[in-house]
């Protein structure tokens, strides 16, 4: 029998704000253990949470981009169970009314069009985290308690791991553009839970469905999806049921194992947490949150695709760097050259700079007004495109423009057909070899070529130094 | 009359006349604690060496000259549950026998601004949850008017110390009456403010939605000048914390005219179940209230049957989640007999550090916020609140204030009713109300029973109504002639 797999996601992601979400501590990471703390974090007795405003802004951005409903009354609930890592012995949540509700996320899976409903997103505090040491034993560092989360739970839309991962890399490049979280993987800001249920092909009901818990990367989602529907089918096809339950994802055996059991489920006794008063988003706020929501990466990919006439990679490479899709738009938006020029430079050189130097565009002197102006240059034959490229180095670390650089590199190309064609004359003069090559048969333009350039230190036009050596080698 | 019988307004004047010093004063009021504290009980830790010391500093504050607030030098003993960095705080609970607080809250830095001299800190109920201070895991403290009495709860520690001349303020909290029930058995003056108006920061929870600060004294005039004080938006560490109509401006203003007042008589406050002394002091009180020109009238709230089952559900379930955090794991008790199990840990830790009452509380709200109950019993209960909090409202369009009993009876012998948790329960039947409604209750003595222990009285108020509150107080106070009562020790 086929079967097809029926997939949802918790996507849990770090929000960037400055400080945690109840308290004024900082949220960076890497801080000593137990140095980013105070009273309200580390649940010490009588201590009481304040809301921070920015979670609400930033949950409320990521809601407007995927289509959600948001609602303007934010109330907190207080979700119970043990764990040293949670020091008030609750996690503070959104229980039955989530701040966003009811989205969709669009992306594209092998040049197909996808989506993916979103149920709800809603705000928390992350926990703290256990250090296991063999000398000291376990350690809690409580740096990370009360950094703010935002939880997207999707709709069981997602069939494949493929879809999976496509899906979350538009999560991710969208809380990218939004600037909500630094979307460090390694760092543990966006990391998901995975509900995995397997049902034969062409039925419309829904299997019992399987939780993965612990995958911190998308490779290892892919990984962890595809084991498990494997897992399940193989379980049906002997015979067995699915049982409901909680499995760890182990990213090095690549396998799961059983956590805990449908009768083990916790009972989390939410309740309105009574220390917090409810957080309304009136008009005025609403507006600056809407204000503040860029043309989304998916529209950025079509319009490449279908404006700018550039392949799905080109478009996707483009899509995935908020920086550099500006950049190209800002370009773009000149009217004094061709999108997919400047395409190119930022897919290659661009790319490469950054690439080799191990920097963010926006941490270099690079502007969209730069790069036209150099394109501008080399389109107008004022520098030939060799040049540009020691021009474009130039620009990511001077405040210059192109033209000044231009200026001190000596860069400027020689178009004037009177000045070439005296080098022209001069060459053929000096290269008595080649000429009774060419007389005998040979093929020497690439040798004079090179001849004329090099007399001309670089500057002269290769396209008039071609025709002007054409026409003299012509005439003998 | 020695320094320790006066009130805080008499001491504060001769501290600025320089006719006294804060040291002075201080040695004072300890060598009382030492002479009766031995009886009364009410200290779990007096704070000597830093009291005096906070003394030398304001009269050295003094002698520069400077401008120092009314209540600079004034001794003041605080209940232990509200956090004081580097003193320890143990909520008289074996669970936190040994937690020294690294904050201070924010109530403790109110009063550190107005250079108040804090004695040390007092006895309560466990976790503040009972109404006699015989759940604490401390020490058992007695009525300063005899020993053989409970001082109330769980605010007891601070209702005995003010009795009893070891102090002239302190601070409690109050969740469902633990400042006025200990006040009207210790003979004391005793305000719970309005939800919000004091910043619950650095008070150790027991239910979120009730708790509140609020002051002790032995006379109307020193509660308002302690509760100017206290009060104060908190923006920054209370999100509940509200910006109140008199910060800072009570003492001021008060006046004790009643002329043209509506006090309702809530006639379900004065049926079975509350003794007739009690009822006929409180009567009687009405009647002093009709002399001086105030309206005085019968009322109906029949809602307060409904009271106490929706506070015992409302807060024992809040307290389940608060207490969750006494897990052994960060501070404060941890069982010596778990291996390295995780589980063993939290519930032998928690067995052995909580004491039953506190416990049949956390199962009792456990239960009310579990699965398939919670629409039955908490949801139910809020939906109550909501009902009572209307029939207030709709109350104080009749009449400026509410007076009624505060406890069925006086204060009762210890141990007389330890053995029945429900019986104790009905005890707060006269104050849970004022805490599901959020307002402001005062209570004060206005009588004796035949026993010569102290009866008090409740004034219920509109929400942040405490000038009015207790600008009646004050003429009660002034009409009655009861006031600044020490207990003979």
């Amino acid at each position: 029998m086929k079967y097809e797999a029926v997939i949802g996601l918790e996507v849990h992601a770090e929000l960037s704000t400055k400080s945690k979400i109840f308290c004024a501590c900082s949220t960076q990471f890497g801080a000593p253990i137990n140095t980013h703390t105070c009273p309200v974090c580390t649940g010490m007795p009588g201590a009481l949470p304040v809301l921070n405003r920015e979670v609400v802004h930033y949950a409320a951005k990521m809601g407007l981009a995927t289509g959600c409903t948001v609602n303007r009354l934010c109330k907190s609930d207080r979700k119970n169970y043990f764990y040293p890592d949670l020091p008030k012995a609750y996690q503070i949540s959104q229980f039955d009314v989530p701040i966003c509700e009811n989205g969709e996320v669009f992306f594209y899976v092998d040049g197909e069009k996808k989506s993916c409903r979103l149920e709800r997103i809603h705000f928390e505090e992350d926990a703290g985290k256990l250090l296991h040491d063999e000398i000291d034993g376990t350690v809690v560092d409580f740096n990370r308690c009360g950094v703010p989360l935002i939880e997207m739970v999707t709709r069981p839309d997602l069939h494949s791991s493929a879809e999976a991962k496509e899906f979350l890399e538009m999560i991710k490049t969208t809380l990218s553009y939004l600037d909500i979280c630094d979307c460090k993987m390694e760092e543990g800001s966006i990391r998901c839970d995975i509900n995995v249920s397997i049902r034969p092909e062409g039925s419309n009901e829904l299997g019992t469905r399987v939780e993965m818990k612990n995958v911190n990367t998308f490779s290892g989602a892919v990984r962890a999806i595809d084991y498990e529907i494997a897992r399940q089918i193989d379980v049906v096809e002997h015979g067995g049921t699915i049982q409901q339950e909680t499995r760890r994802w182990d990213d090095v055996k690549l396998k799961n194992t059983v956590m805990r059991t449908k009768e083990d489920a916790q009972d989390y006794r939410y309740f309105p947490d009574p220390d917090l008063i409810a957080v309304e988003i009136d008009d005025e706020w609403m507006q600056k949150i809407e204000s503040e929501i860029p043309e989304l990466p998916i529209s950025r990919y079509e319009r490449y695709l279908n404006e700018y006439g550039m392949t799905a990679m080109e478009a996707r490479q483009l899509m995935d760097s908020f920086a550099k899709a500006t950049m190209l738009d800002q370009a773009a938006a000149s009217g004094k050259i061709k999108p997919k020029a400047a395409a190119n430079w930022i897919l290659s050189d661009v790319s490469k700079y950054l690439n080799d130097k191990g920097v963010e565009l926006e941490q270099t002197k690079l502007t969209a007004q730069k790069l036209v102006d150099l394109i501008v240059l080399i389109d107008g034959g004022t520098i030939s495109g060799a040049a540009g490229k020691k021009v474009l180095t130039q620009l990511f670390e001077t405040d210059e423009t192109a033209e000044q650089i231009v200026e001190r590199l000596g860069l400027k190309q020689v178009s004037d057909e009177g000045a070439i064609l005296a080098i022209v004359q001069d060459v053929l003069a000096k290269n008595e070899k080649a000429v009774a090559d060419f007389k005998a048969g040979k093929n020497v333009t690439g040798f004079l070529v090179g001849q004329c350039m090099k007399a001309s230190r670089g500057q002269g036009n290769p396209q008039i130094i071609n025709k002007l050596l054409a026409q003299e080698l012509a005439k003998l | 009359m020695e320094l320790f019988q006066k009130t805080a307004a008499e001491l504060s004047e001769l501290l600025e006349k320089k006719e006294i010093s804060a040291v002075e004063l201080t040695q004072d009021v300890l060598a009382r604690t030492k002479a009766v504290d031995g009886t009364v009980g009410a200290y779990i830790t007096v704070s000597e060496e830093s009291a005096l010391a906070q003394a030398e500093a304001v009269d050295r504050k003094r002698a520069a000259g400077e401008s120092l607030s009314a209540l600079a030098g004034i001794p003041v003993a605080i209940k232990d549950n509200i956090c004081t960095k580097g003193t320890r705080t143990t909520c008289a609970s074996k669970m936190l026998h040994n937690f020294v607080p690294p904050y201070n809250a924010t109530v403790v830095d109110k009063l550190a601004a107005h250079d108040v001299v804090m004695t040390g800190k007092v006895n309560m109920d466990e976790f503040a949850m009972g109404s006699s201070c015989e759940n604490s895991a401390m020490q058992l403290t007695r009525n300063p008017h005899n020993p053989d009495r409970v001082p109330g709860g769980s605010s007891g520690g601070s209702a005995a110390v003010v009795a009893a001349g070891e102090v002239p303020l302190a601070l409690g909290s109050d969740t469902g009456g633990s400042i006025r029930q200990p006040a009207s058995f210790c003979g004391v003056v005793g305000l719970k403010p309005t939800y919000g108006a004091v910043s619950r920061y650095g008070l150790i929870a027991f239910a979120s939605s009730l708790d509140q600060i609020g002051p002790f004294a032995r006379t109307i005039e020193d509660t308002a000048m302690l509760l100017d004080a206290i009060t104060g938006y908190d923006p920054a560490h209370d999100s509940t914390s509200v910006q109140t109509p008199f910060e800072g401006s009570v003492r001021a203003n008060l006046n004790p005219d009643m002329k043209g007042k509506k006090i309702g008589l809530p006639k379900e406050y004065f049926g079975a179940g509350i003794s007739d002394e009690v009822k006929k002091a409180v009567l009687a009180a009405a009647d002093q209230y009709k002399a001086m020109g105030a309206e005085v009238f019968e009322i109906s709230l029949p809602l307060v049957d409904y009271a106490l089952p929706v506070y015992y559900i409302l807060s024992s379930a809040e307290a389940s989640s608060n207490l969750a955090r006494f897990d052994g794991v960060k501070y404060g008790y941890r069982t010596p007999n778990a291996g390295d199990d995780l589980i063993d840990l939290y519930v032998k830790s928690r067995s052995e550090g909580f004491g039953e009452e506190v416990q049949r509380r956390i199962m009792l709200g456990t239960y009310v916020l579990s699965s398939g109950y919670y629409d039955a019993y908490y949801k139910k209960a809020r939906a109550a609140q909501r009902k009572i909090k209307a029939e207030f409202a709709g109350a104080f369009e009749q009449c400026d204030l509410i007076l009624t009993p505060v406890a069925p009876t006086t204060a009762y012998e210890i141990g007389s009713k330890t053995t029945d948790p429900l019986e104790m329960y009905a005890g707060d039947i006269c104050t849970v109300s004022v805490n599901i409604a959020g307002l402001p209750g005062l209570v004060q003595p206005c009588g004796f029973d035949a026993n010569q222990m102290p009866i008090g009285m409740q004034l219920i108020g509109r929400p942040f109504g405490e000038q009015t509150l207790l600008n009646a107080g004050l003429a009660f106070e002034q009409a009655s002639g009861l006031k600044n009562r020490i207990a003979a020790l």
